[in-house]
């Protein structure tokens, strides 16, 4: 009667379905990237590729521990922003001041948030609206709103184009540093399993002992922290602080986050997923730029919004079907 | 519940205000008001002067009428991230539909298409911001986020990115007309938000709305049509973006895709927030919501005219917001 | 001797509510204590301060005779507290291994969790039990009795010194509560000390060694309880004499049982996706039909099945009133029938809302005046309502969250008295209200019988529903297996019932 399962294939694809889907269309777009496209498995366009995205993913990232409480973080964008004028500025003294400074600034509007939500207790929606605005004021207002360029004869233009050992550019290296150390992060330490267990129920985290308060101030920080590594990846990709960047750049990451599976309620969630995720939406973009070079169809840019959006919209309703089926099974 | 609107309209009798703590908690929209107006008056200079009341409500009519909207959502316990992509949508369609071959040969048939024909599709895009939310579970911020992302897209791709000016007297009415001396949208936000306060006193959907935020599952199941209330939410907030977008664009006698309702989204939330909506829903104070856009506009309106800049006048919006639901937060506890 | 736990002089209040006044507790290490009051009465608020979840406004607390400093639920589990909520305490997305371990997770040499220790670990504690199960699995996938015993599981794994156990056993069926009683006793053999709270007197016999009574907010006795009797405690939990008690009855369910009248509806064989499997029965007019069986029986199912929650998967239901096919809440409503859910909180009020549109949600459609909800009938409609019903509030206009338990329940059936329905669902019509009110349900729900009105009621409470039903239909794993037939029937005779079958169904 009570021994009812030792191991159930269905529950454990249950367990993990959520990220599924997204694996499955990510190596189908490859798939069909690499048998349409001449240069798509290049490893030019890989490099460029990862590049570009790094910011995106890194951000996802973040975004992602905040989601895994429950919360949101929409100041994102504005933070990147502002740290990239931040690492503009800092460029001269090199990217051993840039990268600690822009870090630094994002780690500390994550603070406020922080403060925001854990200390008074403002639900992190509007806690975070209203630093985006704030951010984005700060970024605007240190920038006098110019685009702040880099200084080119210090190594901080490394940062981009050399590459690390030779083999991929550092800018890549460091967010798949960044990747697994916060995959570490979750899957491995205590405090990982408390943000997630915060998301499943914050009241059953407080009864069990659980700290919490350290658990939801580490995922603002923390979120902060991957906006301002992303900000100096702005900077350092298109040689300036850039102020009036980063918008809607929040709502892209949510949009990696769910794209790859993880809950918004909080509860579950999954770092690799959510950089398949990122990928996936980046790859959307790039896909369509080959499309465009065949020279059989002109898609404008705007485009690519318009598939974003559809894409999002498969795959919750994807997710829908399967959340909802997976919650008949737990009730 | 939508009683406590009153004092928001009786604002004119500040002698009657006793200065408790309370007091200005549950007023606090009401206060800062009156402080701002003070201020304005004491410091701006000419803030007395008509011209500053028209472009002041000329500005804030279309916050004001996307706040209504988003205040019916917010009380069913959502969100709609979508309105500034559907303002954008509707702007972008009116133009290219008054300016069509079909609409200058019928020029009244041409005006009346372009302000029916984005309005719904308009609807019909809350109808799927709903229909997702509702029929589908999906959480509302990544329900109208596929909007928020593909909406301006779509209006982008309409108009391959072009910035559309146009002369069109009648159409421009919209945004510049004026009855009375005073700017037409300014009328129009007046009635919708006295036609909204009204449904959600007096009418049954109104009700069920509220009892939706309030609690959905009793509402459920205390035979109140859950998916129908909550699709008419959005549907009803995606109407008023649209109608809004249209506002915009006459205002400016041009239509730019990728500016119309740039961040009115948040706009809108922080103005229905300011109010009094709260976010858990069951609450929708719909005078409270325009109360909350004039405040936002006014303090951008004070910054600007004191010569601070326009990125200043961002952190204090941030400063507004985090004050505003501190305030609520803290008198629930 | 040393007590383990000793609070004396307790006091709190919440935002000028008097919660606990001169609230006292003694535990000796290694005991079992009961404590019991009626809801109310303060037993959570108390353990909550001994827990860390609430600070004390007066008083003081002892942990082994060393005045206690614990301020938050983790320094209650460090100084070898462990507690078993009855909610709130399990996170059900997260895997069984986390649920127990979380916070004491075992590491490895690099300071990172050591998963499979971690299961190995958490799958012995769990067999001490007797329970084989997938500890990788989500918690939530798993039923109500497996969450509750890992949730105990938990707290043993914690080497406590004190087992707290709030109403432990409310979600488990027989089997899993003599499971739950032996890892007790083995607690208790081994020297930890539990702190027991129930609902149900019989178990403290069984396990209890000491109880502590209370009665609004105050410690009014503590008795050994082999030197107690059952209606010695009601009496002392209630402050009234014991033969008040006896005269009254115990429910106000019970009244002369008039002829029913013509069939409401038949339900035959039906059969729902939530684990209904085949259930019958049959309602007529001016009767009470109750709903017999153990926690996951089909109860609860079968009322979904008959509102339009869930669709039928086979058999039908044959509405004689108003006829028709009923797939949701609302159908179900239109055609007469209205549905007291268990859960007030998160099934039956609008907290914001007040007293006058809590009432009238559900008949908002009838009141319908193009469009308005005409408000001179819902006043009056209101008014008589709170007048008959004797609803204690300030006015129309409150919040019904101001309101108590009792009188929430009251405006709740008052939403569905006032659709005049044919057909009313009562699942646990009278769970977590004080006795007085009680009574004045019970009583309302038989006069409305008595005029005709047709009711399902389900109850835990065995005496309610051996007093107040005509009928009782006995439900086992989603069949309906028997109907026992008032007057005749004694709790006693019900209690044979469900085991009789279940002994049947076990040999088959």
């Amino acid at each position: 009667m009570l021994d009812t399962t030792a191991f159930d294939l269905r529950r454990y694809i249950q367990g993990n379905n959520h990220s599924l889907g997204v694996w499955i269309t990510l190596i189908a777009l490859i798939v069909f990237g690499l048998l349409r496209y001449e240069n798509f498995g290049g490893s030019y366009n890989i490099s460029s590729f990862l590049n570009y995205n790094a910011m995106f993913i890194v951000i996802a990232v973040g975004m992602c521990f905040v989601i895994m409480t429950g919360g949101i973080d929409l100041s994102v964008g504005s933070v990147a922003a502002f740290t990239s004028v931040v690492a503009a500025y800092l460029s001269p003294y090199g990217i051993q001041v840039a990268l600690p400074g822009a870090v630094a600034a994002g780690l500390a509007i994550g603070a406020i948030n922080a403060f925001f939500v854990v200390v008074m207790r403002i639900p992190p929606f509007i806690a975070t609206l209203a630093t985006m605005l704030g951010a984005k004021g700060g970024a605007l207002v240190i920038s006098g709103a110019q685009t702040i360029s880099i200084d080119w004869s210090s190594n901080f233009t490394k940062l981009g184009l050399e590459k690390a050992f030779g083999i991929l550019p550092w800018t890549i290296v460091i967010t798949a540093l960044v990747v697994f150390g916060l995959w570490v992060l979750l899957e491995k330490t205590s405090l990982g399993r408390t943000v997630l267990a915060i998301g499943g129920g914050e009241d059953a985290s407080i009864m069990m002992g659980l700290n919490v308060t350290r658990a939801k101030v580490l995922v603002y920080v923390l979120s902060g922290g991957c906006a301002g590594m992303a900000g100096l990846f702005l900077a350092s990709g298109f040689g300036a602080g850039q102020p009036l960047e980063g918008i809607g750049w929040e709502l892209s990451a949510i949009a990696s986050v769910v794209v790859g599976g993880t809950l918004l309620t909080g509860g579950m969630g999954s770092i690799t997923a959510t950089v398949a995720g990122a990928l996936l939406l980046g790859l959307v973009f790039n896909i369509l730029n080959f499309e465009n070079g065949r020279g059989v169809i002109s898609l404008s840019a705007y485009w690519q919004m318009v598939i974003r959006g559809a894409f999002l919209f498969v795959v919750i309703v994807f997710q829908s079907r399967v959340a909802s089926s997976a919650q008949k099974g737990a009730i | 519940m939508t009683m406590q609107n009153k004092p928001v309209t009786s604002a004119s009798e500040p002698t009657a205000f006793k200065f408790e703590w309370s007091m200005i908690s549950r007023h606090g929209g009401v206060v800062a008001l009156i402080a701002i107006l003070l201020f304005n008056i004491l410091i701006t200079p000419n803030f007395l002067h008509p011209q500053t009341l028209f472009v002041n409500i000329s500005q804030v009519a279309t916050i004001a009428i996307v706040a209504v909207g988003m205040t019916l959502v917010i009380a069913t316990g959502g969100i709609d991230l979508s309105v500034g992509a559907i303002m954008a949508l509707s702007g972008a369609l009116a133009p290219l539909i008054f300016t069509s071959p079909f609409a200058e040969a019928n020029p009244e048939l041409g005006l009346a298409l372009s302000i029916v024909v984005p309005i719904l599709v308009a609807l019909a895009c809350g109808v799927f911001n709903g229909a997702l939310v509702s029929l589908l579970n999906v959480q509302p911020i990544v329900a109208t986020l596929i909007f928020f992302i593909s909406g301006r897209g779509i209006a982008l791709v309409l108009t391959n990115g072009n910035l559309q000016t146009f002369t069109n007297p009648a159409f421009s009415y919209l945004g510049t007309g004026k009855i009375l001396g005073f700017p037409f949208q300014g009328y129009l936000v007046l009635i919708i938000a006295a036609c909204v306060w009204w449904v959600m006193a007096f009418t049954v959907f109104g009700r069920q709305l509220l009892a939706v935020g309030g609690n959905e599952r009793a509402a459920e199941l205390s035979g109140v049509p859950v998916k129908r209330v909550k699709i008419g939410a959005y549907v009803i907030c995606a109407g008023l973006s649209g109608l809004a977008g249209l506002i915009v664009v006459a205002i400016n006698s041009a239509s730019d895709a990728a500016r119309i309702g740039n961040l009115m989204e948040l706009d809108a939330i922080a103005a229905a927030v300011v109010g009094g909506t709260l976010l858990q829903g069951g609450r929708a104070p719909i005078f409270g919501a325009i109360l909350g856009a004039v405040i936002i506009q006014l303090v951008k309106y004070t910054l600007l005219a004191n010569g601070v800049a326009d990125e200043v006048a961002l952190i204090a919006k941030a400063g507004i917001i985090v004050l505003a639901v501190y305030v609520q937060q803290a008198r629930k506890e | 001797m040393q007590h383990l736990i000793e609070m004396s002089g307790i006091k709190k209040s919440f935002a000028g509510v008097v919660a606990l006044q001169n609230a006292s507790l003694h535990i000796e290490p290694g005991e079992v204590h009961a404590i019991i009051g009626q809801n109310g009465a303060g037993k959570s608020t108390l353990i909550k301060i001994l827990t860390g979840v609430y600070r004390r406004d007066a008083g003081e607390v002892k942990i082994n005779g060393n005045p206690s400093t614990v301020s938050t639920p983790r320094e209650a589990q460090d100084a070898g507290i462990a507690t078993i909520y009855q909610e709130l305490s399990l996170v059900p997305l997260r895997s069984v291994t986390e649920n127990v371990m979380m916070g004491y997770e075992p590491r490895t040499r690099l300071g990172t969790i050591d998963w499979k220790t971690a299961h190995a670990r958490t799958r012995e504690i769990l067999e001490r039990f007797g329970i084989h199960i997938d500890v990788r699995a989500q918690l939530g996938s798993y039923s109500t009795a497996i969450q509750q015993l890992v949730a105990i599981a938990r707290a043993v794994s914690l080497n406590a010194q004190l087992v707290i156990m709030d109403e432990a056993t409310s979600s488990l069926d027989d089997q899993e509560i003599e499971i739950l009683f032996g890892v007790v006793r083995e607690l208790k053999k081994e020297g930890v000390a539990v702190l027991y709270i129930s609902h149900f007197l019989d178990e403290l016999y069984q396990i209890c060694d000491r109880v502590t009574i209370m009665r609004d907010g105050q410690t009014v006795g503590q008795r050994v309880i082999a030197e107690t009797t059952k209606l010695g405690l009601i009496s002392e939990m209630l402050g009234r004499d014991p033969e008040e008690i006896e005269a009254a009855g115990m429910t106000g369910l019970g009244g002369e049982t008039t002829e029913p009248g013509r069939p409401l509806f038949e339900a035959k064989d039906i059969s729902t996706k939530r684990g209904l499997k085949s259930v019958s029965l049959t309602l007529r007019e001016g009767e009470i039909v109750g709903l017999g069986g153990l926690l996951g029986s089909g109860r609860t199912e079968t009322a979904r099945a008959l509102f339009g929650m869930d669709t039928l998967r086979s058999g039908g239901i044959q509405n004689h009133v108003v006829g028709g096919n009923i797939r949701t809440p609302a159908e179900a409503i239109s055609a007469g029938i209205g549905f007291l859910t268990e859960d007030r909180k998160r099934e039956g009020i609008v907290p914001h809302m007040s007293v006058r549109e809590n009432m009238t949600l559900a008949l908002l459609p009838k009141l319908k005046k193009m469009g308005r909800v005409d408000r001179k009938r819902e006043t009056e409609l209101v008014e008589r309502f709170i007048t008959s019903l004797g609803i204690k509030t300030s006015g129309m206009e409150q919040p019904i969250r101001e309101l108590s338990g009792g009188n929430q329940q009251k405006v709740l059936l008052a939403r569905w008295l006032a659709l005049e329905p044919d057909v009313l669902i009562l699942d646990e019509p009278t769970r977590g209200v004080d006795v007085g009110a009680k009574f004045e349900i019970q009583s309302i729900i038989r006069e409305y019988v008595d005029k005709g009105l047709g009711v399902v009621l389900i109850s835990s409470e065995f005496e309610e529903l051996v007093e107040g039903a005509d009928r009782i239909i006995v439900l086992r794993d989603g069949y309906s297996i028997t109907e026992l037939e008032n007057p005749g029937i004694t709790e006693e005779s019900l209690i044979a019932a469900i085991a009789h079958h279940h002994d049947e169904g076990a040999r088959g």
